[in-house]
């Protein structure tokens, strides 16, 4: 574990490298390096969002251990920064799976039916919002609004959107993703 | 000094000309595909691979193809243009790959339109001419001829009338001041010429020797590029786009986003060449203020005012940041002004930072907009390498850079306070005003906040002039603002009208009523923190005071319409879920104001709410309006007290009768089958969750009401109605 009672101090011999060292390992070398620049700018805590955005696209959820890692690398008090990932929607605290179902909820999708087409999801998934289904394929999400309410109800599963989608398709269209998924793991 | 930032500009300008002839330079032929996270949802990236490759296959040299933003014609996408030179452009909708097989060997090749595919109806195939007849009501006509009428005769007589097409258009932005309704302006498409008609011998002239004679009448022309020309060039005879006033959106769809030799070349960087020129903050927010412009995130405040102040700070270092937060379910105005055209905004930034004497400005924009955030990158990357950002900006002497940061999705960092704590890396919470953030705000320097139409509006106002944007709105709001018309109209899309245009011409002139004709229930407008505006008030013109007043706000332009499936309560529950999830827990009336409220409208729709509920819902509401911290928790209960002023009696059906009428919460609902139309498909018993429906093959089937959830899936899957839900 990552001493986390001595930031600040950069003194050799108080563990401080070793400790630097851990958390770039734990962050990887881009993700590192993108923090390095970012504290050689002004107001280097405010990168502090923009940093887990690219932890969160690295690794596909915020972990306890790279939160603690961001802030030791970015000297910034690790109650901060667990408050600022937990505050935001748009951080995972959990791993996902493969792909994240996330079904509009914003008003255009709700008022075409959105919930109903939520609600055969989790019939065919066996989840609920926020879980993970057990084969570690999908994960439910609800959104609060994709900006295509043209097109509503819309679901996105991984980068594509699906538009006009109703509940008797879902079957069909959740199938497409566990063949993939299916064929990636053979 | 003067003479150095215009001759830079020029220099720039006409860089970007050779760029772009040399772009396409052999190409007569040009085919443009819409392309924003909607365009591409509904397959445009397919489309424009498709044309690819036949463009390739064809071995033509003369055919370019090229991405544009989009237009907000949304159930319509992808919409593509083929221009065809002296052809008058047509677009397609709801393209496919297989689509494109045919409009190109028919259309692109073969030099017909493919009718059947054409947006929003087909095309007369001897159609050449079309003329589009301003209809703006601000500066409607006022002599004693009936121009349309006179022209519609003239080209009977002439024996031109299936040759030319008479349309109405919006405004084209060409009146001067004080001449409204003094002349008329017409639009010959596909000639590109705009005609200024005063007089019957005007229009005599236009027809003999243009129409006929195949030459263009110089002495009625209305020289330069004048506002909505280059959009009605384009979409005008699209029922959905040509009544319209297109300011902001002026080059969605027209423009590609990516190219800032494009923007050039439709007057881009002009209103910023303008204002280092006259090189006086105090002249722009003057203009912005005479403008009568009013923030468009939904406050209405007067930019002209919220910029003098922040110009007035003691501080010298200021910050201004663009408001890219688009939280409101139901709005996407702004994802498409970014995604269509970038370098509007950024221009209207560089303006503003100018006006203010800020140095630096942020971009505050949604995670959940990339590609949004991948144009303005790239826009604002061009913007240096051009020299239109960063040091000395054209030679003027005047620094200014932009940065891009990202929310990561709280609606409550739309609010100003909660937004400048999440640039700054915090949570974003919002905190007590005064100090407003013009005299404390990011890290405690004087700070600016516009939305992004605000910005949008700004390049335009100091170009076409502050008088006649004042013009086009009401007495109090100048300008037009712009919709996100979604739910239940039958064309959902982004709509631009002048402020003051009543919900009626919006919802039913433009978005062509109700679905599926049924009736008009109610409207609802600013997403959570607004409320729903029944039918019978289709008529109130649209403006920040009428709609606050009708128990609703502006709000950034989302509006849902709703028909009579519909339940009221419904969609208040549903906006107080969303406000509910989305209080930022700082402030108490708004975190258990916002519970307590949502557990009412759940038990009212569970079937178990009370008299006293209603009551209590009421008293709740306003308390949160007194007291809550942020704007969030003051607007959240809008959507219940809105729906209670308006539609009580649906609340007291479903208290006191225990009954939805609208038919949606299926708690108060029952199904059962009958047994006459039931023909034993088995499809329902199939598709039921619970298997409580029993029954054989070719006979009647029964639902066991004691074991049923009311899922309605039968309902949905019967095919015969016999199904009754009740």
């Amino acid at each position: 574990m990552m001493d986390v009672h001595s930031p600040g101090k950069s003194v050799d011999g108080d563990g401080r490298q070793a400790v630097v060292a851990a958390a770039r390992a734990a962050l990887g070398d881009a993700i590192a390096q993108f923090i390095d620049q970012c504290m050689q700018r002004p107001q280097p805590a405010s990168h502090l969002i923009a940093v887990l955005h690219k932890v969160q696209a690295q690794h596909g959820y915020l972990s306890a251990e790279h939160l603690d890692a961001v802030a030791q690398l970015m000297q910034v008090p690790a109650a901060k920064v667990a408050g600022v990932a937990s505050f935001y929607h748009f951080f995972r605290l959990q791993p996902r799976g493969k792909y994240s179902v996330n079904v509009c909820m914003g008003t255009a999708c709700y008022v075409k039916g959105a919930e109903r087409v939520a609600q055969r999801i989790m019939d065919e998934l066996g989840v609920g919002w926020g879980e993970t289904s057990k084969d570690g394929v999908f994960t439910l999400e609800g959104s609060r609004c994709l900006g295509t309410c043209g097109l509503a109800p819309v679901v996105m599963i991984g980068d594509e959107v699906h538009a006009n989608v109703t509940p008797e398709q879902v079957p069909r269209i959740l199938e497409k993703y566990i063949r993939a998924a299916r064929e990636a793991t053979v | 000094m003067t003479t150095q930032i215009t001759a830079r500009y020029k220099e720039l300008a006409a860089q970007a000309e050779k760029a772009l002839r040399e772009r396409t330079a052999s190409t007569a032929i040009r085919i443009q595909v819409g392309s924003a996270t909607c365009e591409q949802a509904a397959g445009a990236n397919d489309v424009f691979d498709e044309f690819r490759k036949h463009i390739a296959a064809s071995e033509r040299t003369d055919i370019s193809l090229r991405l544009t933003g989009c237009t907000g014609r949304c159930s319509r996408e992808p919409i593509v243009g083929v221009m065809i030179p002296h052809q008058l452009p047509v677009k397609y909708e709801r393209v496919t790959r297989e689509k494109v097989h045919e409009i190109f060997t028919r259309h692109v090749l073969g030099g017909k339109p493919v009718s059947e595919f054409v947006l929003d109806g087909a095309l007369p195939d001897q159609c050449r001419h079309e003329l589009l007849i301003c209809g703006s009501a601000r500066c409607r006509w006022q002599g004693p001829v009936n121009f349309r009428a006179l022209l519609t005769e003239r080209l009977e007589q002439a024996g031109l009338a299936s040759q030319v097409r008479v349309g109405a258009a919006s405004c084209f932005g060409a009146c001067g001041a004080g001449v409204e309704g003094s002349r008329v302006h017409v639009l010959l498409r596909p000639d590109r010429v705009l005609y200024r008609i005063e007089s019957e011998a005007d229009l005599n002239e236009i027809i003999e020797r243009h129409l006929i004679g195949g030459q263009a009448v110089e002495r009625l022309q209305v020289p330069g590029k004048t506002i909505g020309r280059k959009f009605l060039e384009l979409y005008g005879d699209v029922a959905f786009f040509n009544r319209q006033t297109r300011v902001v959106l002026r080059h969605n769809g027209v423009v590609d986003p990516d190219s800032i030799e494009e923007y050039f070349h439709y007057r881009g960087f002009e209103a910023l060449v303008k204002v280092l020129e006259k090189n006086d903050p105090k002249w722009v927010i003057d203009e912005i203020t005479r403008s009568k412009l009013r923030g468009r995130g939904g406050g209405g405040f007067p930019t002209g005012q919220k910029w003098k102040m922040a110009a007035a700070a003691a501080d010298p270092i200021r910050y201004l940041i663009c408001n890219a937060d688009e939280g409101d379910p139901g709005a996407f105005m702004d994802r498409s002004m970014l995604e269509s055209d970038p370098l509007n905004v950024i221009e209207g930034m560089i303006i503003g930072g100018f006006a203010i004497g800020a140095h630096q400005g942020f971009v505050y924009i949604r995670a959940e907009y990339p590609m949004a955030i991948q144009r303005l990158e790239r826009a604002i990357d061009q913007c240096r390498q051009w020299g239109l950002l960063g040091k000395d900006i054209l030679g003027s002497g005047f620094d200014f850079d932009l940065e891009l940061r990202l929310g990561a999705g709280a609606f409550v960092c739309g609010e100003e306070t909660a937004l400048i704590h999440s640039i700054e890396g915090e949570r974003g919470q919002p905190r007590i005003r005064p100090p407003y953030p013009t005299q404390s705000g990011l890290w405690g320097r004087p700070t600016c906040i516009n939305n992004v139409e605000t910005f949008a509006n700004v390049p335009a106002v100091i170009n076409y002039g502050a008088d006649w944007f004042a013009r086009i709105g009401t007495e109090k709001s100048g300008g037009t603002k712009v919709f996100a018309l979604a739910g239940k109209a039958r064309h959902t899309g982004l709509v631009e009208v002048p402020m003051g245009t009543s919900l009626r011409e919006v919802v039913f002139d433009i978005g062509g009523g109700v679905a599926e004709g049924k009736e008009l229930k109610a409207i609802q407008t600013g997403g959570p923190a607004g409320g729903c505006i029944p039918a019978k008030w289709v008529d109130l013109p649209i403006d920040y005071d009428t709609l606050t007043q009708a128990g609703s706000i502006m709000g950034s332009g989302g509006m849902i319409v709703l028909d009579d499936a519909d339940c009221m309560v419904d969609i208040a529950k549903f906006f107080m879920t969303f406000s509910q999830d989305e209080s930022c827990g700082k402030c108490t009336p708004c975190r258990e104001g916002t519970t307590r409220m949502l557990e009412i409208l759940e038990r009212i729709t569970a079937g178990k709410g009370t008299l006293e509920d209603l009551d209590k819902l009421r008293r709740l509401g306003t308390l949160m309006k007194k007291a809550s911290l942020c704007g969030l928790g003051r607007a959240a209960p809008n959507p219940v007290l809105s729906t209670l002023d308006h539609f009580y009696e649906e609340y007291l059906a479903h208290v006191s009768a225990g009954k939805c009428p609208a038919k949606k919460c299926t708690a108060l609902l029952s199904f059962e089958i009958i047994a006459d139309k039931c023909v034993g498909c088995t499809a329902c018993a199939r598709s039921c969750p619970v298997e409580c429906i029993a029954g054989r093959r070719k006979e009647a089937h029964v639902i066991d009401q004691a074991r049923c959830i009311k899922c309605g899936r039968c309902f949905e899957v019967c095919r015969f109605d016999a199904v009754r839900r009740s």
